[in-house]
């Protein structure tokens, strides 16, 4: 009988001891050759440029200068350029948190006609180049700008320019990753504290803002990173005097060559972000801690009362002026010639090449360059990003959670030294890729994979376990449950892991600054090099170009909008 | 056709399942029955090669399963939250691991159609598995579990999250499906009803190890021990001294069955063997709980307080209950009572 079984039962079934072990290793083996194609990636394309620009400036004869180390972190030009990035960064934060916060409310908890789309139009800023952005406020905020001939007033060389070009950057931020959490967690929890007793308020402050705690610390963490390592914006808005990290980084790089100086700083910025990223991993991983989240769809009401109304409309408002007048500034600006009327004008002299030699090719052809580069950098950053959140989707060890954070790390380094890292390291024998062309969507790859990777966690690990358990049980193999149960679920956070990969790789700057060729530039890099030069004719061709890299990066995000998955990444 | 041979897991420091076995015989219905925690679910995963055995085997139709993978077993599982796929809709979903065993689309066609028409929802084939009750849902993924016809059907809390009335009426057609399709079923629950209602022969388990097995009468007659009497809702135990056919306990004294040995021991006395008596004869009460259950038999569970001794259970039917703070007299029937062995 059994209980006899159960006594005999003591004695293990040994032979089978190997057999498990092999289980095991197969499993470590899996998730190893998962993590290879990511690990070399970075290795060779992010950590080896880096390191040999470090190196580089670094070394002297062979030798270690470490003495500069002291002499450039002592100067007072440093420290004054770390104290202007540390305040503007922590100021941007504050401001755009206190922007943005209610704009999260309103987009959480309401439900009003035309929602959809304006969710994608004030996700269009945060996928802008910088470029396009300090054009956007150059014309709204500088010389000759709307409020300059309006009232006079011109805000181009003052901190606030940055500062409101840093909100209008990051706004989306906030409201995709608070406004995000917060449309999912369940009202009835509030409801419950009201009814024992607490105020309207102070339901909110007990119940609400504990659960939003961790998702409101990950967006101010996120946008201030942005902001200490922003450089389109400042080198556009914030004239001769001032400069953060990564500005000065580029000048000391490309503009006066000291190369030591430049790698003094480099280092410096990659400890802040380091630092920075492992509070940000740490506040993620709280996040994901035991929250009750409901569907999206079922906690936005259509706004009742005065009050509601009127919060509606003043974010509304905010939005309007913040957000979609820079815009819109822009595209006038690029119609507008300077005798006051409107035509085609700047947009038709992108077809022709110039005689001042600003470009060897006709402007134009910066659209097709961008749109083939990106396109080359989305395939790379879909592969490199799917196979890490893959790899990561089951939480295990240390190792896998280092590998996080790690790929954190491009979104937080100097793109400038990146790039300038890939012109210095990968010129020679074996990797002797300075004059091909997929050095550029390399570099851009670094900083979609981010993207990718926090798009694709979150949906993959959503995914229960046991639905791929149901389908083993009913005869699949480990590949067909994943071909079966994963795909299917996570095919839409693949599309828009795609789309923004595609839209960040459209806009980066700093590094393709460096790499592309004169030749076939992208279209940031003409409008960064339009900007540089003096002279209606290119200002106005910066314009009508940022008009239609904005128009790419709109129509694209328009497309993820439809996409939007339920549970939604975290940007 | 299934025996599981000494399994033990480990999670840790904790021991999940410890040297368990288990034989379930062709066409048999076997039920594990046990609190949460006690390894029931633990216990389906190994067999259906989820979870691998620190030691020990598991054996169908005589061959060892250690190394096959899940997929490869020919199970059927049916899970406690039913993990439909909610990316297909019911006619997918219930022709899964049919699809998995490369079978014709129409013949597929036709088992799902059939499958459906057993399990009771007919019509349902192009519906979204959301958009089902939770009863239909269970329906769906019994009907997705059997479609492969596999070896052995495992349910796992099968009807835990449903309502009452729908349980025992889908307990009913369960039974008599799994006796006409001569399915082989292990089930675990921790729902006594449900185990009772379903099993051939029942399986007790209590922190990882198997307490006692039988079929739900032995089970239900011969409690193996005291953590088996009360799981089953019986209370009244009490530590006693066996005297010939009398045993002493703080309740007096209290007839035990024929050849019950000498010496000490615990008795379990069920409700229905504390019968009530005037308040002057017997042991004294006092009334401290009484609830109308319902039912058939309109019975009344009352709760007694005796003068000397552990509270006590009893049952009686709803004329003859005595109200709140009543005092009452009992004596105890013999045949209700019961020694339990072990101490």
């Amino acid at each position: 009988m059994l209980t006899e079984v159960t006594k005999r039962g003591n004695v293990p079934a040994k032979p089978s001891a190997p057999r498990r072990r092999t289980v095991r290793r197969r499993a470590a083996a899996v998730r190893l050759g998962l993590m290879a194609v990511p690990l070399a990636f970075f290795a060779l394309f992010f950590a080896y440029p880096v390191a040999a620009i470090v190196g580089r400036g670094l070394r002297e004869g062979g030798h270690w200068q470490l003495g500069g180390l002291t002499e450039v972190l002592s100067d007072p030009g440093t420290l004054h350029v770390l104290w202007f990035t540390v305040w503007q960064a922590a100021a941007s934060t504050g401001l755009t948190l206190l922007i943005a916060l209610p704009g999260a409310y309103v987009f959480a908890r309401f439900d009003f006609p035309g929602k959809q789309l304006l969710r994608a139009l004030v996700t269009v800023p945060f996928v802008l180049p910088t470029v396009v952005v300090g054009s956007a406020f150059l014309g709204l905020l500088g010389r000759g700008g709307v409020l300059d001939e309006l009232w006079g007033v011109r805000l181009d060389t003052s901190v606030w320019a940055i500062l409101l070009a840093h909100v209008f950057f990051n706004y989306a931020v906030v409201i995709r990753t608070v406004g995000g959490l917060w449309a999912q967690l369940d009202p009835r929890q509030e409801e419950a504290a009201r009814v024992l007793g607490a105020s309207r308020f102070e339901a909110w402050r007990r119940v609400t803002l504990p659960a939003l705690a961790p998702a409101l610390a990950a967006a101010a963490l996120m946008v201030f990173l942005f902001t200490f390592t922003s450089f389109g914006v400042i080198q556009i808005l914030g004239g001769p005097g001032y400069a953060t990290l990564e500005v000065e980084i580029y000048r000391q790089t490309a503009g006066l060559l000291q190369l030591s100086t430049a790698a003094v700083l480099t280092l410096v910025q990659f400890a802040a972000v380091a630092v920075l990223l492992l509070l940000h991993a740490w506040s993620v991983r709280k996040r994901e801690a035991a929250l009750r989240l409901v569907d999206a769809r079922q906690t936005a009401r259509r706004p009742h009362g005065a009050g509601q109304w009127a919060l509606l409309c003043s974010v509304l408002a905010v939005i309007a002026v913040l957000l979609l007048a820079p815009l819109g500034v822009l595209m006038e600006r690029s119609l507008r010639t300077s005798d006051g009327s409107y035509g085609l004008t700047f947009y038709r002299a992108l077809w022709s090449v110039d005689e001042t030699g600003t470009f060897l090719v006709a402007p134009a052809e910066a659209i097709g360059n961008s749109l083939a580069y990106a396109a080359a950098a989305t395939v790379i950053a879909v592969l490199v990003g799917g196979l890490a959140a893959a790899a990561l989707t089951r939480r295990a060890g240390k190792l896998v959670r280092g590998f996080d954070a790690l790929l954190m790390l491009p979104l937080g380094t100097s793109a400038v030294t990146v790039g300038f890292g890939f012109l210095i390291a990968l010129d020679e024998p074996p990797l002797d890729l300075r004059s091909s062309w997929i050095l550029v969507p390399l570099a851009q790859a670094l900083v979609g994979v981010p993207f990718v990777v926090r798009t694709m966690l979150p949906v993959l690990r959503a995914v229960d376990v046991r639905l791929r358990e149901a389908a083993a049980v009913l005869g699949a193999s480990p590949l067909r449950a994943w071909r079966e149960v994963d795909l299917p679920l996570v095919r839409r956070a693949l599309l828009v892991a795609a789309g923004f990969a595609f839209a960040v790789s459209l806009g980066e700057f700093g590094a393709t600054i460096f790499i592309a060729r004169p030749d076939s530039p992208t279209l940031p890099v003409a409008v960064g090099r339009f900007l540089g030069r003096a002279g209606e004719l290119n200002y106005g061709q910066a314009m009508a170009l940022s008009t239609v890299l904005m128009l790419v990066c709109a129509c694209s995000l328009l497309v993820l909008e439809r996409l939007r998955t339920d549970r939604s990444g975290e940007f | 056709m299934l025996r599981i041979d000494g399994v033990t897991v480990r999670f840790g420091g904790h021991t999940a399942l410890d040297t368990v076995g288990l034989d379930v015989a062709d066409r048999e219905t076997v039920c594990v029955l046990g609190p949460s925690g006690s390894g029931k679910s633990t216990l389906l995963r190994v067999v259906a090669g989820l979870q691998q055995p620190d030691t020990g085997r598991v054996l169908l139709s005589g061959i060892d399963q250690n190394g096959i993978p899940a997929h490869k077993r020919q199970l059927g599982l049916m899970f406690q939250d039913h993990q439909l796929f909610p990316q297909h809709n019911v006619q997918d979903n219930v022709a899964f691991g049919l699809r998995m065993r490369r079978t014709g689309r129409r013949e597929s066609e036709r088992r799902v159609g059939e499958l459906l028409d057993l399990v009771g929802l007919p019509g349902v084939r192009n519906r979204a598995v959301s958009s089902l009750s939770g009863g239909e849902q269970q329906r769906v993924a019994l009907a997705r579990a059997l479609a492969p016809q596999p070896r052995l059907l495992m349910l796992d809390e099968p009807l835990g999250q449903l309502d009452r009335s729908l349980r025992e009426r889908l307990l009913v057609e369960l039974r008599q499906l799994f006796r006409r399709l001569g399915t082989t079923v292990l089930a675990v629950t921790h729902d006594q009803g449900e185990a009772f209602a379903l099993a051939d022969r029942l399986v007790v388990m209590r922190e990882g190890r198997v307490e006692q097995t039988g079929t739900p009468l032995e089970v239900w007659q011969h409690p193996a021990s005291e953590f088996v009497a009360r799981f089953l809702g019986f209370e009244n135990v009490v530590e006693a001294m066996v005297r010939g056919d009398k045993a002493g306990t703080s309740w007096g004294e209290i007839p035990v069955p024929a050849g019950t040995p000498e010496g000490g021991c615990r008795l379990l006395v069920r409700p229905t063997g504390v019968v009530l008596t005037g308040p002057e004869e017997g042991l004294r009460c006092t009334v401290t709980g009484r609830t109308f259950r319902g039912g058939a038999t309109s019975a009344v569970s009352l709760l007694l307080q005796p003068e000397a001794g552990p509270r006590l259970e009893a049952t009686c039917t709803l004329p003859a209950a005595p109200q709140m703070d009543e005092r009452v007299g009992v004596v105890f029937a013999g045949g209700d009572v019961v020694v339990l062995p072990g101490g």
